[in-house]
């Protein structure tokens, strides 16, 4: 008799359209796509549209890498005369090699240090209780919104009174540091993983630092290469820093965006060059190839990190 | 199954052992992890803002590093030199006109490639990504060729319909929209962070919504809009702080070479500081118009937030 009674509502729950999305909510194609052709159309249209409009640059320069000199402005995607020496006399015009491994190694130490001392910083905010904890990570919030602007001349001054000037410590030794926006994404994860774990170790003799190396680090290796990628991308494309510390040395001493800088003046015709473009655009594709090949590597932790940047808004 | 919720009350209900005792070895191992950060911000950070506020305040002879007080003279000149002024008026256009700009194209994007399938979607994200990954020296070199008045290729894409394109890196008009040009062509980190928010929207929304008869168009401003407002709220505050502080396309278009005379109409002020800091070596100077800057920055991050709040719709309140 009670089934009875309990099977109507039930069967009314049934028919209710909301409850059927309910049932099935990993339905990820909406069923709110354009149905109409002409809806399909301008879709398609536009998403093709766009890729052509962001690829272009890129085949234009791949093109022009392959053009003699007098044929880098005509703005065919497949060159007239195919001229492959340009990719063998980059070397030898401009001190690239150097360039690419003054990056290579900056940006491994720079992504590698800011990694580690970011992670510690962050177990330290997600697993331990002291005082004045919340405010400290206010602070630490705070400083991410601070302009770089402020302090690059103090920066500026302060590794000069270190000594480290004509150096590229500069470039890299602030990430002994942590970097606030890694911080926050790396407590986020931390604070993901279950205490108990934790607990369980510390009974177990565990010391705090084992907690940090010998279980957070190994449960959130997603997320160290995440920032590990983010940083090496920031610290290959960093301009502004070179330009501050490296620009009074020799040309051997650059890194590959000041040295991309630096041949884009040496070329120019205002400047006395010989407007050998082709070896600009020759340099520009070499060094983009690494960004694209950690792209096309790390593309899912690329995604991921910045879909959590507007989570925490 | 009774004691594990009895122990979870009685961790909830136990005061954290640092009131009983504060500095205990769980509180002292904690402020050994994050003396890294304590220490870069007493130095990076803190102590920094106080040099440069000290700095602003002198001549900084960067030769002997020697500092000689001269009082306000620094902020005077903020005003006497007008280039601060016209850098100060360049880049507010420039972030008023960029980042409304980009917001609204890295939507339209995040929008297409949410209304395909995830596998379609996956081959687009990668393109619409690519321009991000591009050192900006290398989108400068390549900008440089195509933006070009006379022979550049966007230029020959206006003349097939019969547009006269403008001498885009020499006519003072056009040089802040270059620099937009290539901001939007690599819009593509906002993109993703929109496209995160869209795909949070909850279905369910939408289906009720249009069960009440509301098309396409007044689902997006009803339900969309609202429903990823604070990733919207997000991106602007971080798109506007980078806007004002905006410098590698235009040093690498326009301030490379320090004879090359191109006028003042991409002199951003993150360009004329870096230029009487680091090519005059007016650090005193330079470090009052970081400061200016600061503030600027500052007030309007401050205006956004409490305009923006009454915008972002909060889930189960605030």
């Amino acid at each position: 008799m009670a089934s009875v009674i309990n099977s109507q509502p039930q069967a009314a729950v049934e028919s209710d359209p909301r409850a059927k999305s309910a049932a099935a909510p990993n339905q990820r194609f909406p069923w709110y796509k354009p149905r109409s052709i002409i809806g399909r159309a301008i879709l398609w249209f536009l998403l093709l549209g766009f890729s052509a409009l962001f690829l272009y640059p890129f085949v234009w320069l791949l093109a022009a890498t392959f053009k003699p000199r007098q044929d880098v402005f005509d703005n065919r995607l497949i060159p007239e005369t195919w001229v492959f020496s340009n990719y063998v006399e980059v070397w030898d015009q401009l001190p690239l090699l150097a360039w690419i491994s003054n990056s290579l190694i900056i940006a491994l130490l720079a992504a590698g240090l800011v990694t580690f001392s970011s992670s510690l910083v962050a177990f330290g905010f997600a697993y331990f209780r002291f005082p004045f904890r919340n405010l400290l990570f206010g602070l630490v919030l705070g400083t991410m919104m601070l302009p770089g602007a402020v302090t690059m001349i103090p920066t500026y001054l302060i590794w000069k009174e270190l000594g480290f000037l004509g150096t590229t410590v500069p470039l890299w030794g602030a990430n002994l540091f942590g970097s606030a926006f890694y911080i926050f994404l790396q407590r986020q994860f931390f604070l993901g993983l279950p205490r108990d774990i934790f607990e369980a170790a510390r009974i177990d003799g565990c010391s705090y630092f084992g907690l940090f190396w010998r279980i957070a680090m190994p449960l959130s290796i997603p997320s160290f290469i995440i920032v590990f990628i983010f940083e090496f991308q920031a610290s290959w494309n960093n301009l502004q820093a070179p330009l501050i510390y490296l620009n009074f040395g020799g040309p051997e001493e650059f890194t590959v965006p000041l040295g991309i800088s630096y041949a884009m003046s040496l070329f120019s015709p205002t400047s006395g060059g010989q407007a050998d473009y082709q070896y600009v655009m020759t340099a520009a594709l070499l060094v983009t190839l690494p960004m694209l090949i950690l792209f096309a590597f790390g593309q899912r932790y690329f995604i991921e990190g910045l879909a959590g940047q507007g989570r925490k808004g | 199954m009774a004691t594990a919720i009895d122990s979870q009350r009685e961790r909830r209900i136990r005061r954290p052992r640092w009131i009983k005792e504060p500095f205990n070895s769980e509180a002292r191992a904690g402020y050994l992890f994050i003396l890294p950060w304590v220490i870069g911000f007493l130095v990076f950070t803190l102590g920094a803002m106080i040099y440069s506020l000290v700095i602003s305040f002198t001549n900084y002879d960067l030769s002997t590093d020697t500092a000689s007080p001269v009082g306000f003279s620094n902020y005077e000149l903020l005003f006497k030199d007008p280039k601060v002024m016209t850098s100060l008026g360049n880049t507010l256009y420039y972030a008023i006109l960029s980042v409304p700009l980009e917001i609204c194209f890295a939507l339209l994007l995040a929008y297409l490639l949410h209304r395909i399938p995830d596998r379609g979607a996956g081959i687009f994200r990668i393109i619409y990504y690519l321009p991000k990954m591009t050192p900006s020296v290398a989108a400068a070199s390549i900008f440089l060729l195509l933006l070009n008045g006379n022979s550049g290729a966007i230029n020959g894409f206006l003349g097939i319909f019969g547009i006269d394109g403008p001498q885009w890196l020499i006519d003072p008009n056009w040089m802040k929209p270059s620099i937009i040009i290539i901001g939007l062509w690599s819009v593509s980190g906002t993109m993703l962070i929109l496209l995160a928010a869209l795909k949070n929207v909850p279905q369910d929304l939408y289906e009720a919504a249009a069960l009440d008869g509301a098309g396409a168009i007044r689902q997006f401003f009803s339900v969309t809009l609202p429903m990823i407002s604070n990733a919207l709220f997000f991106c602007t505050i971080v798109l506007t702080i980078a806007a004002l502080q905006v410098f590698d396309q235009a040093f690498l278009l326009f301030y490379r070479d320090t004879q090359s005379g191109s006028p003042d109409a991409a002199l951003f002020v993150g360009v004329y500081l870096f230029q009487q800091a680091f090519q005059q070596f007016n650090m005193g100077f330079a470090a009052a118009i970081a400061w200016l800057l600061f503030v600027i920055i500052l007030l309007i991050t401050i205006f956004q937030v409490r305009f923006g709040n009454k915008f972002v719709y909060y889930e189960g309140g605030r």
